[in-house]
């Protein structure tokens, strides 16, 4: 038996070990009560996501319900509505100036694939556009039907791997 | 004025430019020479017809069977509560039309709109753009022969795995 | 280069708003060229949301497109739908029924207050007045409650179709309705003492963005932008469809047509509707076939069985998502004459003819097929007139639908509207014109 090196012990229990399961633990406990989130609204979904805001349905129950609209400040794009391919790059523009990590959510049948309008002005799903975390069917999804996604996303960050700064990067 | 005395007096000024067109529905429609567009829309507008709104404007698309495009004008006039539509056919080969921005300041975005679809040029617009299309977009999409599917995007596309 | 990037002067500053601007609902780009705080110049980019509505049309049946047309104004689907069912009916040369146009007016009228209360809504908030807001989208949802009990949908409903409507209302209809009534009388009255002489709010929309009736007419506006300009031209007063001139209600106009008239009048505006809404609930005649639904029927599997050897005979209870169209009551709700509505379930699974029917209707080719011609129809939307021009070439697809939008008008007047204006009163004046993607860009 060697000596344990104390350099790739702390890099073994950092990234699996006891300790860094449980900081990755609260790190997402964290993470997922925390939503803040920037409505990228464009169409008639948008309607549903008033609806899901507002007092009846409340979203900010589950830890989801403060808007900033600086897409620097937002960890969660809340895309609801058509894209338009006049659109895209704006889209894409918001996209990009989120800082890390970050989550998607396609809100309707239009984000998610294009939905009934398969023509030559819309694009067919965001995600040809930018990675997404989430889905949502329905034209218009029901307000309860976003409720439930938003529960889905916070599952998936806490499961997530965390990305913290100090983390010893392989 | 009623429609009836509004058509005679049209077919008063303007003759062998305006023909009516009988409908089965009772609307008022007008067929006018392309080339007298300007004054006619002018004489509706004004006294004694007064038109002083412009409801709608618009295009038909009938290259493949008349090989023409057709503008459609609908006019609205508060003060007598009539509608009237008006229809000149715009040919193949020249593809322009008299511009009606000095009088009715909606037609900026509305002929902007059909030059965006349909291609046709206004004389005399003040600000010939595309309204919905971007910038780079070719062809016209409301045109017959623009396939309904045929994308042209603006930003490159992921490749999806 | 855009146009203003040509025409501003050296020394101002150029700034840009939107598509994705946190105080504007909608996608739409604004380009100012600014003195200080005051704009001087502004180009308005639209077309963020063009969907290529009335592409898609034309390759849709005219039975098909129906769904499409919900999503032009999304705030107000029903009015959509039943501006397009009723150029399709002029079109076709028939009438609803009378119980039918009765439901439509409901509906359409509950649409109209729906509209107004997000067009407040939105524009109130994006001052700030945050409480209002979500008064207002309280009584919205109360009312969607209500049209979802009867249509299945909250927004995107497909209700109202060529010849009638899909179903009669709910038998429980007055519960949900006599609630969403009753919010929304208390909201607006809430909101009227929060709002109509709050200092800040009076300051903000006051003598701003003042619009005269002579460039009202001339920029074509229509609705509630145009009556708050003191011009009284409303569609259901001017060309009475529906059963709207049997119904009274005022038409509240505006004497300055600044921001705070828009407001008012869509304040007023639902107040009249909803007492187009009393008054048509008391005159709509009643179902003469309610009484046979409380018949039980027999189940439809055991309908198709029974079919099988021989015609069906009894009552069909029909599932859960077709309740309301039934047989016995589409005499109340729909045209006679397989020609232009869906032939009954019951008899499409029971019977041969019927499923040959069905069939027909669907099959392309066939369906609704009107004779040629051009037909110009309008209602009375949230926003303005509302008007269908559909040229039709004989086959069961439109050869042309072009929508006349409404708000189409208005916004291109925005430009005019917020010259010379601070920048903080390019967001009252945005929400008073209550710009609709969906219906802007199509
Ligand atoms: S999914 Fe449906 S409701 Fe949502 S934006 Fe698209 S068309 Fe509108």
């Amino acid at each position: 038996m060697g000596k344990i090196k104390p350099r790739a012990y702390y890099r073994e229990t950092l990234n699996g070990g006891f300790i860094a399961t449980k900081i990755n633990y609260m790190l997402g406990w964290g993470r997922k009560y925390s939503l803040f989130h920037y409505p990228f609204i464009t169409a008639c979904c948008g309607m549903e996501y008033m609806s899901a805001a507002c007092a009846h349905w409340d979203f900010d129950r589950f830890g989801a319900g403060m808007t900033t609209f600086s897409p620097r400040q937002a960890d969660m794009l809340f895309v609801v509505g058509t894209i338009s391919q006049k659109e895209a790059p704006v889209l894409k523009t918001v996209y990009d100036q989120m800082c890390e990590p970050n989550w998607v959510i396609a809100c309707g049948a239009c984000a998610v694939s294009g939905g009934i309008y398969d023509n030559y002005a819309v694009v067919q799903g965001i995600d040809k556009i930018i990675p997404v975390d989430v889905y949502i069917p329905g034209c218009p999804p029901r307000p309860e039907t976003i409720l439930n996604a938003i529960e889905k996303l916070q599952e998936k960050i806490q499961h997530q791997k965390q990305d913290w700064q100090w983390k010893i990067k392989k | 004025m009623e429609n009836k005395k509004v058509i005679e007096a049209l077919k008063k000024t303007f003759p062998e430019k305006v023909t009516e067109i009988p409908d089965r529905l009772g609307d008022t429609i007008v067929r006018i020479e392309k080339d007298a567009l300007l004054n006619i829309m002018e004489f509706l507008k004004n006294r004694p017809c007064e038109f002083t709104m412009l409801l709608d404007l618009t295009c038909v698309d009938y290259l493949s069977s008349k090989g023409c495009f057709e503008m459609v004008y609908h006019l609205f006039s508060i003060s007598s509560n009539n509608r009237i539509r008006i229809k000149t056919e715009v040919r193949k080969n020249e593809l322009d039309i008299d511009s009606l921005s000095d009088l009715w300041k909606n037609t900026n975005w509305l002929e902007r709109e059909v030059f965006d679809m349909f291609g046709i040029n206004f004389k005399g617009h003040p600000d010939m753009r595309r309204l919905f299309m971007y910038e780079g977009f070719e062809g016209y999409p409301l045109r017959k022969d623009y396939p309904l599917r045929k994308r042209q995007p603006k930003i490159p596309l992921r490749r999806l795995t | 280069m855009t146009r203003i990037q040509k025409e501003a002067s050296k020394e101002s500053l150029l700034i840009n708003m939107g598509p994705s601007h946190p105080a504007m609902h909608g996608t739409i780009r604004i380009m100012l060229e600014l003195d200080g705080e005051v704009v001087r110049n502004s180009e308005v980019e639209v077309g963020y949301l063009h969907r290529g509505f009335e592409k898609t049309c034309e390759h849709k049946t005219y039975f098909n497109l129906l769904p499409y047309t919900d999503r032009l104004n999304y705030v107000s689907p029903l009015i959509n739908n039943l501006g397009y069912v009723m150029t399709m009916e002029k079109m076709l040369e028939i009438e609803a029924p009378e119980r039918a146009q009765y439901i439509r007016v409901i509906m359409s009228e509950f649409s109209r207050v729906s509209d107004h209360l997000t067009a407040l809504a939105a524009m109130t908030m994006e001052c700030g007045a945050f409480t209002v807001f979500l008064y207002y989208i309280q009584a919205r949802e109360e009312i969607w409650n209500f049209i979802e009990q009867t249509t299945g949908a909250r927004m995107t409903t497909s209700y109202i179709r060529i010849g009638g409507v899909r179903a009669d209302l709910h038998p429980d209809f007055k519960g949900l309705m006599d609630k969403a009534m009753k919010v929304t009388r208390r909201v607006l009255k809430d909101v009227k003492g929060l709002l109509d002489k709050n200092k800040i709010w009076i300051d903000r929309t006051r003598d701003i963005a003042v619009v005269n009736p002579e460039m009202a007419v001339n920029y074509g506006f229509t609705g509630p932008c145009l009556r708050a300009s003191g011009v009284s031209y409303d569609v259901r007063k001017a060309h009475p469809y529906l059963v709207y001139d049997q119904l009274e209600f005022e038409v509240p106009l505006g004497d300055k047509g600044d921001n705070f008239d828009r407001y008012m009048v869509r304040m007023k505006e639902m107040e009249q509707s909803l007492r187009i809404i009393e008054q048509a609930v008391e005159k709509m005649p009643d179902s003469a076939s309610r009484a046979g639904l409380m018949v039980k029927g027999i189940e439809p599997d055991e309908a198709i069985k029974a079919s099988r050897s021989k015609k069906a005979e009894e009552r069909v209870n029909l599932s859960p998502n077709l309740q309301g169209s039934e047989k016995d009551v589409r005499p109340d709700i729909l045209v006679k004459g397989k020609k232009y509505t869906v032939p009954p379930k019951e008899d499409t699974y029971t019977n041969i003819e019927g499923l040959i029917n069905h069939f027909k209707f669907f099959m392309s080719g066939h369906g609704i097929r009107p004779p040629k011609g051009d037909v110009y129809f309008s209602v009375e939307g949230g926003n303005g007139e509302l008007g269908f021009y559909i040229v039709s070439d004989g086959t069961d697809n439109p050869y042309r639908l072009h929508l006349r939008a409404p708000c189409l008008h208005i916004v291109s007047a925005l430009e005019e509207m917020i010259k010379g204006h601070y920048i903080a009163d390019i967001i009252p004046t945005f929400g008073s014109t209550n710009m609709i993607g969906g219906e802007l860009d199509r």
